[in-house]
């Protein structure tokens, strides 16, 4: 019997039917072998309840094939606990986490089988914020460092405690769950798609454009209908502007850790033409109302192709200079490199995606791998790629992409003609009815995975975000080991990873 | 290397907005909501009913902007009723002037509300605690933004720290999650009086799309008193500025 359905991220929506249900002992001998293989990480993993206790069912990427992977399986868990895949590939450590909060799930050996974000449907209440059980370790050179969760920014809230030797890191753990909200338990409580659009809107603020154009893709894969050419190419230009504004952010953040004020207030300044542009666009800086399921609000004319592209050459040609003297700079060189290392190796054994796994050579982009609209149509991506997997790997990536998405909005923008017309949104098309829909999409942190199950009425029943930075705090953990303390902040910049996005 | 810092610093020129209060934003920015009455209901039932946020009531007429994300989904169905305006200025000090009211033509900002010694002890400088508690990271962005190199707030004295020890005030982000709340109160009470208390953006104001989630906990609204409410999904950095101005401005 097939393990898995295979499918691909342009596909349309999959019948549950069709969903091979297997044995766990199968699917985890599977595993155990085809997840040593590079081409091959997990894209999402949950459970769900049914009338017969707890259905799970998991996604899996081939980066090769461009293939998605599904499998489910109905397990007897409570009599004999499942064993737990993390013990041998840690990547699914974060996915059994969550199911072993909300469920009570025992996972056999899980090595690190802590509360992930302390959901207010957790299963044991016992279990808060003021009791997450921190690593410990005795000696009597130790010293624990507890920060947050309110932090010295403005930035969102989240607890981090390291263990140091003097000055130096031995371990750092990331206790999160602050920024809990409820997402995933909002999302399906109302048929209003509108209120559904806008909950992925604020899912990260900083990415909205590509979380709604994850919920969007997710949707119109359960309508079955062919998205206009022009559309795709609209929102693949929003997608790349809000890489663009975020990376300018990071660059400015990262000057402004170290002290380098030129480069901050220069970047503060080419984010404020980037996001402007966008609120040009569409009436908000950080693109929320663009995206919208099946059709938009805000279609391009020309005038506004106009001022995007004016306003792109402007931001690329300054980013350009910014950039060259940026690689000159020996005393930002000096606090960069070598600073927050995580090894290709370590990258792909904890599941790293996007950006940040990039910058250690580990090659993890759905514009490439999966890509669908405008990238599987009108672009052929060739990620960044650095091999150093240091602070300063991370700014180059973040630099060489920055002025790739201004190339490629320059493409995209050349042949174009806006009619100004494009179709509206529909907010009430009905849904196929029993059935699976995910979507992937690149968003500027990395692969953002939206998974939803629709009932016998085409209802939405289950709906499953994944947020790149869910993988990568982990990455952050491990680059600041054996560094200084006071490295800590360009480390996090580095990553610039989501609190929200993590805790939903 | 000297060469390329000062080209960066010619290619960037004056950055700074000279007059803040003169900024017109562009026509597409949707700010303050104005509402007309029709005797054809149909329309403005439509808009209600799609209102993710119930900010919307059809008789008597108003939009409740402490609810509103400024989606403009609404203005699409009701496009002889609901007309976003660019205007950003859209702080109050009162929660209820927060709701818009149809032939309103601006924002009600009521400066009598204001406590006095707000402009005595705070109007040459003030500095912050920014809390985000179940914030999106898009307020947190726009308030970063107030102090950049574009909108220099920091020229009037006011800016944000790091310790709440160190601040007159609370910037309050986010719809409140449940546990982020006992934080929230902790540091609010790390303030010495007298301060202030900004709410800012709409899921703070209202809980937004979280208002009812059991995931929230909003009782710290209930617990003190709010001096400035600033509406937005998220709140415009010239909104923030516009209101903490007219909150610290002597009165005439």
């Amino acid at each position: 019997m097939e393990l898995y359905l295979r499918t691909k991220n342009t596909a349309s929506a999959v019948a549950l039917a069709d969903i091979p249900v297997v044995e766990y002992v199968e699917l985890y001998n599977d595993l155990k072998e085809r997840m040593t293989q590079e081409r091959y990480h997990v894209g999402h993993y949950f459970a769900t309840e049914t009338e017969n206790g707890l259905k799970f069912y998991m996604l899996l990427l081939d980066d090769e094939q461009g293939d998605v992977l599904i499998t489910s399986f109905v397990p007897d868990y409570y009599a004999s606990g499942l064993a737990s895949l993390t013990a041998i590939h840690q990547a699914f450590h974060p996915f059994e986490r969550e199911m072993h909060e909300l469920y009570g799930i025992p996972f056999d050996n899980h090595p690190w089988l802590k509360p992930l974000r302390f959901s207010h449907d957790r299963r044991d209440r016992n279990s808060t914020m003021d009791s997450y059980p921190f690593y410990e370790m005795e000696g009597e050179e130790l010293h624990e460092v507890n920060v947050g969760p309110i932090h010295a920014g403005i930035i969102e809230p989240g607890a981090f405690r390291f263990i140091c030797n003097g000055e130096q890191v031995l371990h750092l753990e990331i206790a999160l769950g602050y920024q809990h909200r409820g997402v995933e338990t909002e999302m399906v409580k109302s048929d209003n798609r509108l209120r559904q659009t806008l909950i992925a809107e604020s899912i990260a603020g900083d990415s909205a454009v590509a979380h709604t154009t994850a919920y969007a893709e997710l949707s119109e894969k359960l309508m079955d209908t062919e998205i206009d050419e022009h559309l795709q190419r609209e929102r693949f230009i929003g997608i790349e502007l809000e890489r663009m504004a975020m990376h300018l952010a990071d660059t400015g953040a990262l000057a402004t850790d170290i002290g380098f004020q030129l480069y901050q207030v220069a970047c503060e300044a080419l984010r404020t033409v980037t996001i402007n542009t966008t609120q040009a666009w569409c009436g908000n800086r950080f693109g929320k109302s663009l995206i919208r399921p099946f059709g938009t609000n805000h279609p391009l004319t020309e005038a506004k192709v106009e001022i995007i592209r004016r306003n792109v050459a402007d931001v690329r040609r300054r980013y350009m200079e910014l950039r060259s003297d940026i690689l000159q700079s020996q005393t930002l060189l000096a606090r960069f490199e070598q600073c927050g290392l995580v090894p290709r190796e370590d990258m792909k054994r904890i599941g790293g995606v996007g950006m940040a796994a990039r910058s250690s050579g580990l090659k993890r982009d759905i514009r490439c791998t999966h890509p669908s609209g405008f990238y599987a149509s009108g672009v052929a991506h060739e990620p960044v790629l650095k091999h150093d997997g240091d602070v300063m790997s991370r700014l180059a990536t973040r630099m060489d992409e920055l002025v790739q998405s201004a190339d490629y909005i320059e493409q995209a923008l050349a042949s174009y003609r806006p009619s100004g017309k494009l179709p509206a949104p529909n907010y009430n098309a009905q849904f196929k009815a029993d059935a699976l829909s995910f979507s992937f999409v690149e968003g500027w942190r990395g692969e953002i995975c939206h998974v939803a199950l629709t009932n016998a009425e085409g209802r939405i029943t289950k709906y499953k975000i994944k947020d790149p930075s869910v993988h990568n705090w982990l990455g952050l953990a491990i680059a600041v080991r054996s560094e200084g303390i006071s490295d800590f902040p360009i480390n996090n910049k580095s990553f610039n990873l989501s609190y929200c996005g993590h805790d939903l | 290397m000297l060469f390329g810092k000062l080209k960066i610093l010619r290619s960037h020129g004056w950055q700074y907005i000279p007059n803040l209060d003169g900024v017109t934003l562009t026509e597409e920015f949707r700010g303050f909501p104005q509402l007309t009455l029709t005797n054809d209901k149909s329309d403005l039932e439509r808009a209600a009913a799609i209102c993710p946020t119930k900010a919307i009531t059809v008789s008597p007429l108003t939009l409740d902007m402490g609810r509103c994300l400024f989606c403009g989904e609404c203005a699409k169905c009701a496009p002889r009723n609901i007309r976003f305006t660019n205007e950003h200025r859209l702080a109050a000090t009162r929660r209820e002037d927060l709701i818009v009211m149809a032939g309103q033509t601006k924002p009600c900002f009521n400066s009598e509300s204001i406590r006095p010694e707000i402009s005595k002890l705070f109007g040459r400088a003030l500095q912050l605690r920014e809390v985000s508690a179940g914030g999106d990271n898009s307020v947190e962005m726009e308030l970063g933004a107030t102090g950049n190199v574009n909108f220099d707030f920091g020229r009037y004295g006011v800016g944000f720290t790091a310790s709440p020890r160190h601040a007159d005030g609370l910037v309050l982000s986010g719809p409140i999650s449940q546990n982020m709340a006992e934080a929230l109160d902790i540091c609010y009470n790390s303030i010495a009086k007298p301060k202030v208390l900004i709410v800012c953006g709409s899921e703070a104001i209202s809980g937004g799309l979280y208002a009812d989630s059991p995931a929230v906990d909003r009782s710290f609204l209930d617990k003190y008193h709010v001096d400035l409410w600033l509406p937005g999904a998220p709140t415009h950095p010239l909104c923030f500025i516009d209101g903490v101005t007219k909150l610290r401005a002597k009165k005439k």
